[in-house]
């Protein structure tokens, strides 16, 4: 019998433990291949967050480590300045990344630290049972937010990829959704100029991937990810927001 | 022959640090230590060593992680204010079994408090500091000789046992001036064995997770069992200390760092009016030099505490020496340093008038 279809090997074998319908599985598939394709397996150091992907350490077939809550462009930073050899990657949620971590992320970018940012924004808390995140859309619920978010009293989310354009810094910004085949290919797309440039000594490039938690969401995974590629991505414009080698042209 | 010079306690620390063959250096600045920074960024550019001016302390400790978790020497330096936002990152470490730097030139507290020299962030320092159960290897320099080769001391020990390790210095050491004698033998970096443990990428090996978490049923209360047996040899193995004059002492005063240089001077009015007083200078604080504690308890009466804080290491000479002995005790906390008179007094105090 031909194997058609099968896990790539920037994967372990270990099961993953994400939710049915969770988006998270979907972007580590993409990134396993892409470990693979760019032949960086064997020199890539990745970083898990704190967040449903901390077991990530378990899941990239790379060496791995898992650093506290939020700090895993401090990490990434150490490093890649003492293995400048080796490609790092960071892997991060919107609490991680965008509660938590949020001084981290924008000095590594104001930095233009040479590393690979992937960040999940799936608009809750999922580890912790579906708090508010900073990037739940107004009027959205939440454990904490359980009539809804209250932009009155729990103010506007964040949008990471246009805050982070603000700075001179990064060399590339991209957020994708992955709703549909087609907008997956594209995350694929990013994802792999997110990694080049960090191969050709670019500099910081962040992918954020709007993704779905359909457990947090109160949703099954048909209607997350329909409601992903409307009320998402109608908040969080899909777009490149920052390509440097545009302007070296 | 060795190159003799004048040097500011944080430079000195530089120099110890570079002789060490570290190369990485991530902080952020704060009196009293603004000068190790400062030089560091210099020399690091100067012999090719990465320097990295952070966005807090948080972010210090996390490159400290990163980097050392790459197998690389790699050490940081704060004050009081600065450590305490370091605890989560140093818990981490500690939890991962890796081996990093961190230098405490301690300043009155709490809070802000101010920028005179302390010593009370002893709690902080020998229990653990962040949560979980855990120690940090704690050194305490009293000289800038000490502050050139401690670094050194403590890189090794935090290898051996694959544990952080702090320098518990303050303030009046970072800025005082004194002769150092410079090392001939600096430690080549690229002469450091590679670790079987640290990331690297996994070519021609299997892949290398560093974490501190383990959430499978009864295995993270295995792995902290294992890190109490390591703790157990480091107990036996590295207590230092120095002692003088405590052979025929009828009293023993207990200080490190500043203080222990000012006891030294009040040790020494003291035998001069005929008073048998010794110094026991505690050089790790943790391990605290336990050992020397319980068998001079057997022979000493008097233990005379003096720290620049409201009491803190007082608890280890109690514990230590299982209350055999009367413990007296001399503090100035917030930023207050205890003059050799001072300390005379508390000795007459308790040894009675003039011999
Ligand atoms: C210092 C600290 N505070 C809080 C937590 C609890 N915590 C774990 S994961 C998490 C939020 C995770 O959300 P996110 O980053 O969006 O990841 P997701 O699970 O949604 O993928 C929180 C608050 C923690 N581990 N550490
Ligand atoms: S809780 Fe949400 S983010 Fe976490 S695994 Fe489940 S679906 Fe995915
Ligand atoms: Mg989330």
């Amino acid at each position: 019998m031909k194997k058609i279809f099968g896990r790539p090997a920037g994967l372990t074998e270990i099961l993953q433990r994400y939710c049915p319908g969770c988006g998270h599985g979907i972007v580590h598939r993409i990134i396993g291949e892409l470990l693979v394709k760019l032949d960086i397996r064997e020199r890539t150091i990745g970083i898990a967050p704190v967040g449903c992907s901390v077991f990530a350490d378990e899941y990239f077939n790379c060496d791995m480590i898992q650093p506290p809550h939020g700090r895993g462009p401090a990490v990434a930073t150490g490093l890649k300045r003492t293995r400048p050899e080796c490609i790092v990657f960071s892997y991060q949620g919107d609490g991680d990344l965008a509660a938590m971590g949020t001084a981290e992320i924008i000095h590594a970018a104001a930095r233009n630290e040479n590393i690979t940012v992937i960040f999940i924004n799936n608009a809750i808390f999922g580890m912790t049972g579906g708090q508010m995140a900073p990037t739940t859309l107004p009027g959205m619920k939440s454990t904490t937010s359980v009539k809804g978010r209250d932009i009155r009293k729990q103010g506007y989310p964040i949008r990471v990829c246009e805050m982070l354009a603000s700075l001179d810094g990064p060399y590339y910004l991209e957020r994708c959704v992955v709703d549909t085949p087609k907008n997956v290919i594209r995350s694929e797309k990013a994802l792999k100029t997110a990694f080049m440039n960090q191969i050709d000594n670019k500099g910081f490039s962040l992918v954020e991937i709007l993704s779905t938690c359909p457990t947090g969401w109160g949703q099954t995974p048909i209607q997350a990810k329909k409601w992903l590629g409307e009320a998402m991505v109608q908040y969080y414009p899909l777009g490149v927001y920052r390509d440097r080698s545009k302007e070296e042209k | 022959m060795a190159e003799k010079k004048l040097m500011y306690g944080n430079h000195a620390i530089v120099e110890g640090v570079l002789a060490a063959g570290c190369r990485f250096f991530a902080g952020y600045p704060i009196t009293p230590q603004n000068e190790i920074p400062e030089l560091m960024s210099i020399r690091m550019n100067e012999i090719g060593g990465v320097f990295v001016q952070t966005g807090s302390e948080v972010a210090a400790i996390n490159m400290l992680f990163g980097a050392a978790a790459a197998g690389k020497r790699a050490m940081t330096s704060s004050s009081s204010p600065g450590i305490s936002l370091m605890q989560e990152g140093i818990s981490y470490i500690a939890g991962a079994d890796i081996p990093v730097l961190v230098v405490n030139v301690v300043r009155g507290g709490p809070g802000l408090g101010n920028i005179a020299p302390a010593q009370s962030d002893y709690y902080q320092a020998t229990r653990g500091g962040g949560h979980g159960d855990y120690f940090t290897i704690t050194l305490a320099p009293n000289s800038a000789q000490d502050l050139y080769e401690f670094p050194r001391l403590a890189f090794e020990l935090a290898e051996k046992y694959r544990n952080p390790a702090l320098i518990l210095a303050d303030g009046l050491l970072g800025q005082m001036m004194e002769p150092v004698e410079l090392s001939d033998e600096l430690v080549d970096p690229n002469s450091l064995a590679e670790n079987e443990w640290a990331l690297s990428g996994c070519k021609g090996r299997e892949r290398r997770i560093v974490r501190s978490y383990d959430l499978r049923p009864g295995k993270l209360e295995e792995w902290n069992l294992r890190r109490i047996e390591k703790y157990e040899k480091i107990k036996k193995n590295e207590q230092r200390f120095e002692a003088t004059d405590c052979d025929d002492a009828d009293l023993v005063i207990v200080a490190y760092g500043t203080c222990s240089r000012v006891s030294d001077a009040a040790v020494k009015m003291a035998r001069d009016k005929g008073f048998k007083v010794g110094l026991l200078r505690p050089i790790t604080l943790w391990p605290f030099p336990w050992d020397v504690f319980a068998d001079m308890s057997k022979r000493i009466e008097n233990f005379l505490v003096v720290e620049m804080s409201c009491g803190q290491m007082i608890d280890d000479v109690k514990l230590a020496t299982e209350c055999r002995s009367k413990i007296h005790f001399h503090g100035r906390p917030g930023g207050g340093v205890p003059t050799p008179p001072e300390v005379y007094k508390e000795i007459e105090k308790v040894l009675g008038g003039a011999q």
